[in-house]
């Protein structure tokens, strides 16, 4: 009987409770095919970060995404201040790395308990977000917020960690730590668990060249790419650390890179730590007074994988144009390998494995005119406007 | 005619077995929650969503499915329940049924809720359910010969008896079967099977609420869905109460007794809680290969050992 069944995925689904359709087409309980449609939610990031002011599109790319919240500011600080040719001091190198690596241990913790959530193992799920707390309460004492910290700005940070915070920040880490030991182990010393994610959704290292998946879904497959190496920002050159890459590809491999990428994380910031006891308490921001012309790229690891900016300055106080690409968006099309062949319940947890990000991937909009409701601009005319302006500027130069 | 008919609707059947699985059913909602750092439900809210199901939440029928069919599948379900835990909970309480052969029907009793699980989501219309009841029909294919070898290991251990009355009266002139080294491997087996047969994780395939949307389940609501609550809640109780009577000696409710009965089923429970909450789900080829070779082996392993008395 070849007769194939639509298993949909999303709008509406308890696998993952965000905007996203999958269609499995199966044949009993094998997926023969996939595809997928995103674009339920568009936003218009790009285009109203050319309405806003510098300092403004900060807060508003900081709301790309709620849990990697961080990694777009960084991507952005890093675009701006190739534009403007400034180096940062070290103490906001050190806190930005702080911020950036607290981000990847909760947002790792975060995907840990998913996964469990998504393979019916609900104690894990309930365990990994309880000890997610202490990392959003540590958020909460440097920055104000457990989310959306709005700690960067062009030339530094906003705000400063005092000597006074850091032996807090050190316990968190200490019993972030203690609880890794301890999940690592309900995840690697379970056999159903193995039974669940080996071999399953494999990924080879041609699939990740052939569809430019990045991040942890690309390491697990044994492709060492990593930015925060690969093209230095921030902190990492100062600080000892490696990139943790795993071979089989699998989900397993995945949950494995995740887990151990926290311990280095955790090294990382014990080690931002002792850097910032060196520095000058204060000297957290270098004044920028007008940005030039001119275009600059910001790349950042976030804990999904490449976030990537492209800024073009036309010499006002707002972007000219301001080009977003985050991980999710490349992670997505690797489905098409992954999931085909396999039955329903691998195909869910393949597709959970690569950490998606709706919010991320999608930020086109449809205007709408708030008054008469009529729509001004679909997506479409969005890119082409935007193309419009991106050449104007470029015949400019 | 009127004790049947009191036996069958309040004492020890339907309404005695729904009360009591809904505050097990409650027991476990309460241990996964401490388990897992969270606070967990009041004591009644079993019967809160039941009768919220009941009352108050409409009913939405699905468009393109067999309503009759769908509509049935529930009631079928609760009957079935309710006459597989007269037949258990009677013998259970001290009171013969005076019929010879009763283990058998129970068996049969057992499997008509999952089966109507099965035909009612089929007459849904939804794929989601078809391949919820897929993997439930391969999921019953697979334990039921289990639990059959499981009830043969009991036959050869009480000496030929297929009367449940009868067993546990051997097993309180002797011990408990579960004292032996046969009982302990029949216990886990038929843990393992209760298990499946509730459709707790690891086997809770046919719902995987993350993967098929609570499957078979998908389509209803209102007060079909708080029928069929309601033999998931029978089942709780009936199910290990079935273990107690076949393994552990069966309930005596007369003074310190009382406890003790409260007790063992505590215990079972605690330990199907226990086993879902320290595992992921299982795929459904994995789990007829679990049934299949390493459990029936333990069976068969039980049954060998029982014929030689041990």
């Amino acid at each position: 009987m070849s007769k194939q069944t639509l298993i949909p995925i999303g709008p509406y689904h308890p696998l993952q409770e965000e905007p996203e359709l999958f269609k499995l087409y199966c044949e009993g309980e094998i997926v023969k095919d996939i595809k997928w449609e995103t674009g339920y939610n568009h936003r218009g990031i790009e285009k109203l970060s050319e309405k806003k002011s510098y300092d403004e599109v900060f807060f508003l790319v900081e709301r790309i995404c709620g849990i990697c919240s961080t990694s777009h500011p960084f991507a952005f600080a890093n675009s701006v201040e190739e534009i403007i040719n400034v180096e940062i001091t070290n103490r906001a190198k050190y806190i930005r790395s702080i911020i950036g690596e607290l981000e990847r241990i909760h947002s790792h913790l975060l995907w840990v308990g998913l996964a469990g959530h998504f393979l019916g193992y609900n104690t894990v799920f309930m365990w990994a977000w309880k000890y997610r707390e202490p990392v959003l309460d540590l958020f909460e004492m440097i920055a104000g917020n457990r989310n959306n910290y709005a700690m960067f700005k062009i030339g530094g940070v906003r705000r400063d960690i005092e000597k006074a915070k850091i032996p807090a920040i050190q316990e968190v880490l200490a019993l972030v730590k203690k609880k890794t030991d301890l999940l690592v182990g309900a995840v690697t010393d379970d056999p159903v668990f193995h039974a669940r994610t080996k071999g399953v959704g494999v990924l080879t290292r041609e699939d990740i060249v052939n569809f430019a998946a990045v991040g942890p879904t690309a390491r697990a497959s044994g492709v060492d790419i990593d930015i925060r190496r690969d093209d230095p920002y921030a902190a990492y050159p100062l600080v000892n650390w490696k990139v943790i890459t795993s071979e089989a590809g699998d989900v397993f491999a995945k949950a494995e890179v995740r887990l151990l990428e926290m311990y280095e994380s955790i090294s990382i910031i014990e080690q931002c730590l002792e850097g910032l006891k060196r520095e000058k308490e204060g000297d957290i921001d270098v004044k920028v007074k007008h940005i030039p012309e001119g275009y600059g790229i910001g790349r950042a690891e976030a804990p999904r994988g490449e976030v990537f900016h492209f800024v073009v300055s036309d010499g006002s106080n707002s972007p000219a144009r301001h080009k977003i690409r985050a991980p999710s968006y490349t992670n997505i099309a690797t489905f098409k390998k992954s999931c085909v062949g396999q039955s329903i319940s691998d195909a869910t947890i393949t597709l959970a494995a690569v950490d998606p990000c709706y919010c991320c991937t999608e930020r086109l909009a449809v205007a709408i005119d708030r008054n008469n409701g009529q729509r001004i601009m679909n997506a479409k005319e969005i890119i082409e406007h935007s193309t419009q302006i991106t050449n104007r500027l470029l015949n400019n130069e | 005619m009127e004790t049947y008919l009191f036996y069958f609707l309040i004492y020890p059947g339907f309404l005695f077995a729904a009360v009591i699985g809904a505050f097990l059913s409650w027991f476990d909602r309460k241990i996964t929650a401490r388990v897992q750092f969270r606070k967990g439900p009041p004591l009644l809210q079993p019967f809160y969503d039941f009768f919220k199901l009941l009352l108050v939440k409409e009913t939405i029928l699905p468009a393109r499915g067999a309503k009759g069919v769908f509509l049935a599948a529930p009631v079928f379900a609760v009957f079935g329940a309710t006459m597989a835990g007269v037949f258990i909970l009677l013998p259970l309480m001290n009171i013969t049924t005076g019929f010879h052969g009763d283990l058998i029907v129970i068996f049969y009793l057992l499997t008509i809720p999952s089966l109507t699980y099965v035909i009612g989501a089929l007459s849904s219309g939804n794929p989601l359910a078809a391949v919820g009841a897929s993997r439930e029909m391969k999921l019953i294919m697979s334990y039921e010969l289990t639990f059959l070898l499981v009830m043969a290991g009991i036959i050869i251990k009480s000496g030929q008896s297929i009367d449940l009355y009868q067993i546990i009266q051997i097993q309180r002139e002797g011990s408990p079967f579960i004292g032996s080294f046969s009982g302990v491997l029949l216990f886990i087996v038929a843990i393992f099977c209760l298990q499946a047969k509730l459709a707790l994780v690891p086997f809770d395939m046919p719902e995987a609420e993350t993967e098929i949307c609570d499957g078979i389940f998908i389509e209803y609501s209102g007060t079909p869905y708080a029928m069929i609550r309601l033999s998931k809640y029978m089942l709780f109780f009936i199910l290990p109460a079935f273990i107690i009577a076949i393994l552990m000696n069966g309930i005596k409710l007369e003074g310190i007794h009382i406890l003790w009965a409260i007790l063992k089923l505590l215990a079972v429970v605690l330990l199907l809680t226990l086993i879902r909450n320290t595992n992921p789900r299982v795929k459904i080829k994995q789990a007829i290969r679990f049934f299949f070779t390493w459990m029936n082996l333990l069976a068969i392993i039980a049954i060998v050992l029982a014929i030689f008395g041990l």
